[in-house]
């Protein structure tokens, strides 16, 4: 979740000295977030949970270093990491838009909304071919008030409709590569 | 802190608001900061640096009207203003009256007598619109830690257990079971070692009333497990944050240090024997969590998955230990209870279903947000009255309650009155309180698809009844919708109805069918009119939701 830190974390620049510093500061935080919890078993989700805000996502290593340290067998890490929506196994495009669908947005036409993101960017759970976005469904955002919902990188964006999305869509496409280099910096 | 401290930290609190001209609240809920109340905030704040008027001004739970935010109340009146401009909202502080014009003001205004504020009952969100979350201080202005600091001091545990059992208070999370009966099924344990336990996995979609308390009174979520382990003899407590809910995990984060450094949290709570501190768990996005075996297994940092019960948690439950596991509202209807004594309780609601319900009512409707009645208010009441209907003048066809484990009750029998015993008699179920209401465009037969599609997708896949009935049940209902399947269809998808309530494991499966049974109850020519050789199925026009099928 928070995915404002998501989105600093998500994509690591290529290696130069000031991402260098970056990655093992995570490391330090990660190793932090461990022995808070006295390296026990049970607070493997929260680990999980540090772990993806700071990598961004959770790739085979990382989850064979979480099982080393909390001294748990690596198929029972990998039985958590899958078996949770949130953990994610692959890593993010730069954007994530994350479609709410809940009954209020279902009934709002949500799946109209889906169904845009599919034909402009990727299909649900992958990210288009040139990296820039993930699309996402979400079973319920608890926001029903705003509904049809997308959350577009942590921001909800009420009410929308599918020309609204179109118009977003055409704005992140257009971006230069700025993102990564604002994460970067952070 | 001491009892003592306590009352001294409220009086002076209240000495220090009456001097104070006005109190501009700003609802800082998710749905309002969404719609850019921070905005608004910040601008109301400026504004009165600019003046000389004594104004305060403070973020504050969800004001219940979510379609129309941002929202600010207005404390000398009462008034509420909704769908402000940062720049129009700095008109409301005394003294700059002069930043717009009366008109536009007038337009923004809201009345507390409309039917919206005026036909509800709040005891659960009686804080919103009152208190900052974010402040202890509010909280304890609000007679906050009142009835805590009189169970540490005046009362044994067990008066504590008669008072919640006299109130006649059931279980909010959607299975009614008596709260008391609980407490004191943990309560009679002779483990040393106790756990009371928050679900707060609110999974239903439609539903976010949980968030809205989390959100909106954290200290009052706080103060009712306080209690809970009082009466039961536990001193460590968990709550079990949905994912999702990232603002709500922050509150209680902030609420929890402001309650330990204050040490009304802590080895001594208001200073006396009893121990109790509470930590967050954070779910990872897994509807069957919300069900009790799978939650504790999901705090114990494993997959949620349920197990077979008994052992009941109570017996044995967290770590192997008795563990009492109640609702958000649950808790946050304990300290009312204790303040103001259980007859008090009883006395508002239907004879079997006491107090009031919070319903989070969204879909097809005019006011989308949330709403507190009394047990037994009709279904007409809340959907047509508190909240204005459908929109547009178009026609309502039914109410779904209890999201994925509910069913729909047709407009027929929306004069329904709302407690747990009308709304199982009439196939569907309270569940946590989620309301959607569907006009004559929406489709029964997509609805039932829908939630079964829902229901397959967060199958744990532990029991084979769920796991494959699910997926069954859901190919039967997608070809309906296709307009491929036969009459002998629905006689399998009745059986399998039968099938997965009759030997799942857990509620998720036990409930998956009702959606659908319920549909075919009140509107199964939806369904006939869709099945293949059917005399009506030809030379009809496709219905929307089928084009995007």
């Amino acid at each position: 979740m928070t995915p404002s830190t998501d989105s600093g974390s998500r994509k690591a620049a290529p290696a130069s000295p000031k991402s260098k510093a970056i990655r093992d500061n995570r490391e330090k935080m990660l190793e932090r977030s461990m022995s808070r919890h006295a390296y026990a078993g049970n607070a493997l989700i929260e680990v999980l949970h540090t772990a993806q805000e700071l990598f961004g996502f959770l790739s085979p290593a990382l989850l064979r270093r979480v099982a080393s340290k909390l001294h748990l067998p690596p198929s029972r890490v990998l039985a958590v990491a899958t078996f949770y929506n949130f953990f994610s196994l692959k890593p993010k495009g730069e954007h994530t838009a994350v479609v709410c669908l809940g009954t209020a947005c279902y009934v709002g036409g949500a799946v109209d909304l889906v169904q845009k993101l599919e034909h402009r960017c990727a299909k649900v759970g992958a990210t288009s071919p040139d990296g820039k976005v993930t699309v996402q469904v979400a079973r319920c955002i608890g926001s029903c008030g705003l509904a049809p919902a997308v959350i577009l990188d942590g921001q909800i964006l009420p009410r929308v409709t599918p020309d609204q999305l179109d118009a977003v869509i055409d704005r992140i496409l257009a971006s230069p590569e700025a993102a990564p280099a604002d994460s970067a910096s952070q | 802190m001491t009892p003592e401290e306590l009352h001294q930290r409220r009086d002076k609190e209240r000495a220090k608001r009456s001097t104070e001209e006005d109190h501009l609240l700003c609802c800082t809920a998710a749905g309002c900061l969404s719609c850019g109340s921070e905005d608004v905030l910040h601008s109301l704040r400026d504004a009165v640096k600019t003046t000389e008027a004594n104004v305060r001004v403070s973020g504050t739970g969800c004001l219940g009207l979510c379609s129309k935010g941002p929202l600010v109340k207005r404390e000398s009146d009462g008034a509420f203003f909704g769908g402000l401009s940062p720049e129009s909202a700095a008109a409301l502080v005394p003294g700059r009256a002069d930043l717009v014009d009366r008109q536009t003001l007038a337009e923004h205004r809201i009345e507390p007598t409309t039917p919206f504020f005026a036909l509800q009952q709040r005891i659960v969100l009686e804080n919103a619109g009152r208190t900052d979350p974010e402040r202890i201080e509010d909280y304890i202005l609000a007679d906050g830690y009142e009835a805590l600091s009189k169970a540490v001091t005046e009362m044994t545990p067990e008066e504590v257990l008669s008072e919640v059992k006299k109130s006649g208070l059931r279980g909010r999370g959607g299975a009614g079971y008596p709260t008391a009966l609980k407490w004191e099924l943990v309560a009679k344990q002779a483990a040393t070692t106790k756990y009371i336990v928050c679900n707060a996995d609110e999974g239903d979609p439609g539903a976010f009333m949980d968030r809205s308390v989390l959100e909106g009174d954290p200290h009052r979520v706080l103060e009712g497990m306080a209690l809970a382990g009082y009466a039961a003899g536990a001193s460590q407590g968990y709550i079990y944050v949905r994912g999702e809910y990232a603002l709500a995990v922050q509150r209680l984060e902030k609420a929890i240090r402001q309650a330990e450094r204050e040490r009304i949290l802590g080895n001594r709570v208001l200073d006396s024997a009893f121990a109790f501190q509470v930590d967050i768990r954070v779910g990872a996005g897994a509807f069957v969590c919300g069900e009790e075996t799978a939650l504790l297994a999901s705090i114990e940092g494993r997959r949620g998955e349920p197990r077979t019960r008994p052992p009941y948690p109570p017996e044995r439950g967290l770590f192997g230990k008795p563990t009492l596991i109640n609702n958000v509202e649950t808790f946050a209807n304990i300290p009312p209870i204790i303040r103001k004594g259980g007859d008090w309780f009883s006395s508002i609601g239907t004879e079997r279903s006491k107090g009031t319900k919070v319903f989070a009512v969204a879909g097809k409707i005019v006011h989308t947000g949330l709403v507190e009645v009394p047990m037994g208010t009709s279904l007409r009441t809340i959907v047509q009255d508190i909240c204005g209907g459908v929109p547009g003048g178009g026609k309502l066809k039914a109410v779904l309650t209890g999201g994925p484990s509910g069913g729909a009750i047709p407009e027929s029998l929306l004069d329904l009155p709302v407690d747990y015993e009308s709304l199982s008699k009439a196939g569907s179920m309270m569940g946590s309180g989620g309301l959607i209401v569907m006009d004559d465009e929406t489709s029964m037969v997509d609805v039932a698809r829908y939630f079964m599609e829902f229901c397959m997708d967060e199958s744990c896949g532990k029991c084979i009844p769920c796991r494959a009935g699910t997926v069954q049940m859901h190919d039967i209902l997608a070809r309906i919708s296709r307009r491929e399947a036969e009459p002998s269809d629905l006689e399998m998808l009745a059986k399998l109805a039968t099938l997965l309530k009759e030997t799942s494991l857990c509620g998720l499966g036990q409930t998956a069918p009702n959606p659908v049974v319920s549909a075919l109850r009140y509107f199964r020519e939806e369904f006939d009119e869709k099945l293949v050789k059917h005399p009506l199925a030809e030379n009809t026009s496709r219905t929307a939701s089928e084009r995007r099928e």
